[in-house]
């Protein structure tokens, strides 16, 4: 009993993180219709510039910050510069050229830190809490998270920039005549994702060890965790991603062989595509034909 | 002359010219692709085993295209896991040869039909999944391919891979290794391009295209939109999965690393470059495959992946339709204005 529940709370912290990347997909898919599959290898880069400024010697929570900022940023430039011209071309441009990204940020992120494997940092104090049930470093993982869930429901539901983005995202249109700037706050979407990806990179780095390859799989289960909750809800992605989190930690524990737990995220995502297209909170996608 | 008649012969005329035209067309085309067929046989005899030995690897790269453009250009189903039929077809060769013994040529047909089914399995679910969903599924499993493979060890013989017996060319032709299986995979490569373009420029091409295009517009015009999926699925499979078998043959040798994510997403910019709804642009998709990480990694580790990307945004930019596909685009913009002058001079 004592080991399943380890299990599960190290599966909670483990999903904080896919749970973190999957709301930054859900909010690109949600502003822009496009499934970013560049986003795992946008948030490793960021945890990169958050290891070169804390290696400069800032305090680990002042790198935090530095980080953010910069992520947003370029996060907003990518979309500028690359995305808009697709933003209405073809799925497949789409996709194409997000896994283009993908590999450029991979490339970029090896040939300036090479593909050794870096130690990161974790800014939580290495002890274990109720009778060893569970690590410091776990509820920290999942209070920051929790955190920043909180800031941006506050941020969405009572400031005006929240308002007008909710509004670009669900009928640029009207948005448009109603004189929001569609167009800046698509970029600003994709600055906040880049910004909570950077978060999940951040809080994933100390036990996976930073290296260019690191987010292939974390963002795979962000992908699982973010259809199960249902790609247009935000919530549904925390929860999703939290289910893919401890699903990933027990399987592993108890039924198959470590090596084949990708395996189980695609046979995750098949069932929940086949089943439950829309996940558990999203909404039925109606078209108008 | 009355204006009936006038108007007959003035509509009339250019038509006529034009079926004389396209005759010489085509009959120019026929006899440029077999001077091509032929250059192509005669190549191997001129060059060094080792440039062979590359070009072999360029065709079997332009079949597994093919393939892809067979699934992602023509019926707009998006696949980022082909690697993983590639590696069902390679491994289905390397068992069948190594436990069996069967022998080389005889693995092909076999190899075929396991990747026709998988493709078929494949298709099934993947009629509900539309196109960033499926994309999402096909890279899921391009990442898993690596670890299946090394679980089931077995078969597969783990991370150590299978090593096969060499193969020899029959001792009656009298030449080399690399040049027999230069030809042996030529001459499949001509048969899977002409089974392609018989599909693809028939009821089936057109059904397809128009699933790609309006899958409503094409259910409500009687096509079964359930039925040609899975078979596009399945022959693109196919294809891939034969490139698979080839290059086990070929190379010899079999191993988990061969098949990664990297691979996968290769076929998709090789099909991007060639052009992605062409059958002749997954030869050139093949070249780009097989020489360009070589020459970027004598720049760096990291540079073949950088490439790839840089190569995918800027032919999404500038050239949507791949080479292929803008010389196609750029012929027939040529071609009405040559026919619009013919016809302004019989005015005259």
């Amino acid at each position: 009993m004592h080991e399943l529940l380890q299990q599960i709370f190290s599966g909670l912290a483990a999903g904080a993180v896919y749970a973190s990347l999957a709301l930054a997909l859900v909010m690109i898919y949600r502003a822009t219709d496009l499934v970013n599959f560049a986003q795992g290898e946008m948030a490793m880069f960021s945890t990169y510039v958050a290891w070169m400024l804390v290696n400069a010697g800032l305090p680990f929570w002042a790198a935090f910050a530095l980080t953010l900022a910069v992520s947003f940023l370029g996060g907003m430039t990518i979309e500028r510069i690359v995305i808009r011209p697709v933003e209405n071309a073809p799925v497949l441009a789409a996709v194409v050229v997000t896994i283009g990204l993908l590999l450029i940020f991979n490339a970029l992120a090896g040939w300036l830190f090479t593909y050794t494997l870096q130690e990161f940092p974790s800014p939580f104090p290495d002890r274990t809490l109720f009778g060893a049930l569970m690590t410091t470093r776990d509820l920290g993982v999942i209070g920051v998270t929790l955190a920043m869930l909180l800031l941006l429901f506050l941020f969405f539901r009572f400031t005006a920039t929240g308002l007008a983005m909710r509004a670009a995202a669900q009928n640029p249109e009207s948005a448009r005549l109603c004189g929001i700037p569609v167009g800046r706050m698509l970029a600003i979407g994709w600055g906040l994702a880049a910004a909570i990806g950077a978060v999940a990179g951040i809080m994933v780095a100390p036990v996976l060890f930073l290296d260019p390859n690191m987010m292939g799989g974390v963002l795979l289960y962000a992908f699982t965790g973010a259809l199960l909750g249902g790609i247009t809800s935000p919530v549904g992605a925390v929860v999703g991603g939290l289910i893919v989190g401890v699903t990933e930690n027990l399987v592993g524990a108890y039924l198959i062989a470590s090596q084949l737990k990708l395996t189980v995220a695609l046979a995750l995502i098949v069932l929940v595509l086949v089943f439950r297209p829309n996940g558990l909170f999203g909404a039925a996608i109606v078209r108008r034909v | 002359m009355t204006m009936a008649e006038d108007f007959a012969i003035a509509s009339s005329e250019p038509l006529a010219a034009g079926r004389d035209r396209g005759f010489a067309v085509g009959a120019w085309r026929s006899i440029a692709i077999l001077a091509l067929i032929a250059a192509a046989v005669a190549l191997p005899f001129t060059l060094s085993n080792y440039h062979v030995f590359e070009l072999t690897q360029v065709m079997i790269y332009a079949i597994a295209v093919l393939g892809l453009n067979i699934l992602t250009g023509y019926n707009g189903q998006i696949s980022l896991g082909h690697g993983g039929f590639f590696a069902a077809g390679a491994y289905t060769a390397a068992i069948l040869m190594h436990r069996y013994g069967v022998p080389y040529w005889a693995t092909l047909p076999p190899a075929a039909l396991v990747c026709f089914a998988l493709g078929v399995l494949f298709g099934l679910p993947a009629l509900r999944f539309e196109g960033p969903y499926l994309a999402l599924v096909t890279l899921a499993m391009a990442v898993a391919t690596p670890q299946l493979l090394k679980y089931f060890d077995t078969w597969t013989g783990g991370q150590q891979g299978i090593n096969l017996i060499k193969v020899q060319a029959p001792a009656v032709l009298g030449i080399g290794r690399d040049r027999w299986l230069y030809l042996v995979v030529l001459v499949v490569l001509l048969v899977s391009m002409r089974v392609a373009a018989n599909m693809l420029h028939g009821r089936t091409g057109r059904a397809l295209v128009a699933i790609r295009d309006h899958p409503i517009a094409a259910a409500a015009m009687g096509i079964d939109v359930a039925r040609y999926k899975t078979l596009a699925f399945g022959t693109s499979s196919l294809f891939t999965g034969v490139a698979g078998a080839l290059s086990a043959i070929v190379i010899g040798f079999v191993a988990p690393e061969s098949f990664t994510l990297f691979l996968s997403l290769s076929f998709l910019v090789g099909s991007a470059v060639g052009g992605i709804a062409t059958i002749s642009g997954a030869i050139v998709g093949g070249f780009f495959i097989e020489f360009v990480p070589n020459i970027a990694n004598d720049i760096s580790d990291a540079a073949p992946w950088a490439i790839y990307g840089l190569t995918m945004l800027l032919f999404m930019y500038v050239m949507p339709r791949g080479v292929v596909g803008s010389l196609a685009g750029l012929v027939q913009r040529l071609q009405p204005r040559r026919l619009a002058a013919g016809e302004d001079q019989k005015h005259k």
